[in-house]
């Protein structure tokens, strides 16, 4: 496969702009006031969690899996 | 042209994405900006050259730098008689949560604000707050990252001591 120069140059370009267009950012450390806020916490609200998880245990006979041993496996 | 020449070009493309996307930080032996390039509101003090100055980024949000507020304010009212100068640069985006936090936890040193961000990303730093101890000729000789309590605030004291004449 034969690319003439000016053909490259058009591909280059296309890769520069589709690699600009992923919508990736990196939120920088100073800008963080929204990830640290309270309500983005996962335990933030502990009776919520319990609800949650006795809902998976009851109706899916899934328990555990978060953080500790036991996925709902019966194996430990 | 041909086909290996493109997995060249892609390969190139693909470093020079890679090398824009590494944050070129501040460190060690480096001079430390000029701070009256960068528009910050407040008022810095006048003659920093021959002093010793510390340099932290911080936000109303983040914990640690509501911790670290003590500690400074401690460190200010020793060694302020001796050279240390303390520049708090507020990353805040509303002035408001700036001024909110300044009314509980009253600072003892200059506490200018970074409204653009332009500093802060200047001196790429990758935790809030960080902070620069610079010698008398503005040169970074020490860095802080995040504040660890009691730790941090004897590094501080002992950095100081090391660079402040006796």
């Amino acid at each position: 496969m034969n690319l003439s120069p000016s053909r490259l140059l058009r591909l280059a370009i296309a890769m520069v702009v589709l690699a600009s267009q992923t919508g990736c950012d990196t939120v920088q450390p100073w800008q963080r006031k929204t990830l640290s806020d309270y309500t983005m916490r996962g335990d933030r609200d502990p009776i919520g969690e319990g609800i949650a998880d006795h809902i998976f245990f009851s109706r899916e006979m899934a328990s555990g899996g978060k953080g500790v041993g036991g996925g709902g496996c019966g194996c430990n | 042209m041909n086909i290996s020449l493109l997995k060249k070009l892609t390969l190139a493309v693909w470093l020079a994405g890679s090398v824009l996307t590494v944050r070129a930080a501040l460190t060690v032996g480096d001079t430390f900006p000029g701070l009256d390039g960068f528009s910050l509101e407040g008022k810095l003090p006048d003659a920093l050259k021959g002093k010793v100055v510390i340099v932290d980024f911080w936000a109303s949000w983040c914990g640690p730098c509501k911790e670290s507020f003590p500690a400074m304010n401690e460190l200010q009212k020793k060694y302020a008689s001796r050279g240390l100068v303390i520049i708090a640069v507020n990353e805040d985006e509303d002035k408001s949560d700036m001024q909110d936090f300044l009314k509980d936890n009253a600072a003892a040193f200059t506490v200018v604000r970074d409204a653009r961000q332009k500093l802060v990303a200047v001196a790429g730093i990758e935790t809030m707050p960080s902070s620069f101890v610079l010698d008398g000729a503005g040169k970074v000789r020490f860095t802080h990252s995040g504040f660890h309590g009691a730790a941090t605030r004897k590094e501080y004291a002992e950095q100081i001591e090391s660079l402040l004449k006796p």
